[in-house]
């Protein structure tokens, strides 16, 4: 008994030195823009959703972590080229990316995304309007193949300015970061229509670190079976549970 | 940051302005101008440098030194900086850690471009992935001072190479009669008096310089064009302690003071620095200077 504890301790610290050799910090990759996936909160830290999550995946698969914040456009780029090891920032798993990047499975449900346009015109038919969308997302994705007009903006809150700047009718993004937005301001309103697209958000990782996957997999998995990310998701109001 | 900060919601206007101009996020703000500046510090003598290397090569009577000198500065000169900026960065990164992947990790046998991926060895990554995020971020502003060097270097080489060319031949022949060797024409005579000649085009390329620091954000690096985005953006009550509209259009609004403020106070140091450079200088400034004594 005593031999195998001690083969076994012997194989976690060999396992554990191994590991230290490749990922002894893992970086985490995050836009930084989108409440309350992920925003920088008033004492310039990351926060939101994603934040409380990589943490409590970070504790569960025994991993020290460190949260950076890059531009949307450049992010997958930059995981590739290695200057984070995932990217955990509201990105729905897609077939496109996960041609260049793996994805962990899905940690939340896929989410409608949500029209928004000016109060007072909610008659809108989106079809032949000109619709407001972050770049490189599901939803400019979307907006291109429905045939409506699309204009990109590099940030998120571009395009809800856009809105209310006239230049766009409407926005389209998912519908957890638009309603505390129209909530909060008057001059905004949600359209009942609702697009059901994107397969649920996960965390990126490159397509070489299957290793790293399978922790953060695993890690998922057992906050989806103890219930815990349902309270996550409920607690910053993402959208359905598991 | 202030004792009363504690319920922002319940605070008078003023109190409200002085608990939120000094939330986290805006002493980020603040720290970002010195970044800036910090920047401007570092990367004005090292492109001043490669500048006088640049233009000596191109002077230089060895070809293959003369070739360097003109295509450094042709080929910088002729890219736009945004290109040379988003390009030169990745590569000049890869270049590095590819340098020490080879030297590090010699016996390392899978390909280093799996894919999409770039994958070194970890020993050769730059900074080390376990590395503290400031030396993340040292590297990344390294990489940015760099990059402005190079860039700004190549003006600075064209400008030096004119300024050089512009001190009379007369003055150079008389040193030569005196017995001079060129090494001594140059040092003593040419280069104490060519700045006369470069300080109009290298205080232009200061002030590029300046304009151009916003480049920082492009690069990745937190600078105050992204605070102040950050910042301006609208902040909805559940967010924040400190909800406000859409107050982008003031945040840049500041900037725009912060550097037109700051171009100001460089032309003013500049006209300075002419002015005891025309001293005693065969010029029409220094003639004028002469006349009015």
């Amino acid at each position: 008994m005593k031999k195998l504890v001690l083969t076994t301790a012997a194989l976690a610290l060999t396992a554990g030195v191994a590991f230290a050799g490749s990922h002894s910090v893992v970086r985490m990759g995050t836009e930084g823009a989108y409440p309350p996936y992920n925003f920088i909160d008033d004492s310039g830290e990351v926060a939101g959703f994603e934040r409380e999550l990589g943490d409590e995946l970070c504790a569960r698969a025994e991993l020290t972590c460190e949260w950076v914040t890059n531009e949307w456009d450049s992010i997958i780029p930059n995981l590739v080229s290695g200057n984070y090891d995932t990217i955990i920032a509201g990105m729905s798993i897609t077939a496109e990316r996960d041609e260049v990047i793996d994805f962990t499975q899905n940690y939340t449900q896929p989410d409608p995304s949500a029209y928004v346009v000016a109060a007072g015109n909610e008659g809108l038919d989106v079809k032949t309007a000109v619709i407001a969308a972050q770049a490189s997302t599901i939803q400019a994705s979307f907006i291109a193949g429905m045939g409506a007009s699309l204009i990109e903006f590099a940030t998120p809150e571009e395009t809800v300015a856009a809105v209310k700047a006239g230049e766009a009718d409407a926005v389209l993004a998912d519908r957890a970061y638009l309603a505390p937005i129209v909530e909060a301001d008057g001059e905004l309103a949600m359209l009942d229509q609702q697009e059901l697209i994107g397969g649920g958000v996960g965390m990126g990782l490159r397509e070489s670190d299957g290793d790293l996957r399978a922790k953060f997999d695993a890690a998922i998995q057992s906050m989806k079976d103890d219930g815990t990310l349902n309270a996550l998701i409920a607690k910053w109001e993402i959208g359905e549970q598991f | 940051m202030f004792s009363f900060c504690t319920d922002p919601s319940t605070l008078e206007n003023f109190q409200w302005v002085a608990c939120y101009l000094t939330t986290g996020k805006h002493l980020n703000l603040y720290y970002a101008f010195g970044t800036v500046l910090l920047l401007l510090a570092i990367t004005a003598p090292i492109a001043l440098g490669f500048g006088f290397m640049g233009a000596t090569a191109a002077r230089s009577s060895i070809a293959p030194l003369r070739w360097l000198g003109k295509g450094y500065t042709s080929i910088v000169r002729g890219v736009p900086d945004i290109a040379f900026f988003l390009f030169f960065v990745i590569a000049l990164d890869q270049a590095f850690e590819y340098i020490r992947h080879r030297w590090k990790c010699p016996d390392w046998t899978d390909p280093i471009r799996q894919g999409n991926d770039f994958l070194v060895c970890a020993d050769a990554k730059l900074p080390l992935s376990n590395a503290a995020q400031w030396l993340h971020e040292v590297y990344g502003f390294s990489l940015a001072v760099l990059t402005f060097s190079i860039v700004f270097g190549a003006f600075a080489a064209n400008v030096l190479f004119g300024a050089m060319r512009a001190v009379p031949r007369a003055q150079i022949e008389t040193g030569e009669a005196y017995g001079m060797t060129t090494r001594q024409t140059f040092w003593r005579i040419m280069v104490p008096q060519m700045w006369v000649y470069a300080l109009p085009g290298l205080s232009n390329l200061w002030m590029v310089l300046i304009k151009a620091t916003p480049l920082l954000f492009l690069l990745g690096i937190e600078d105050i064009v992204y605070w102040a985005r950050e910042l301006g953006g609208t902040k909805t009550p559940r967010f924040t302690e400190y909800p406000h509209g859409d107050w982008r259009m003031w945040y840049f609004l500041f900037l725009l003071v912060f550097y037109l403020g700051f171009t100001k106070v460089s032309e003013v140091v500049l006209d300075r620095i002419m002015l005891r450079l025309t001293h005693g200088q065969a010029t029409t400034g220094g003639e004028a200077q002469r006349k009015a004594a």
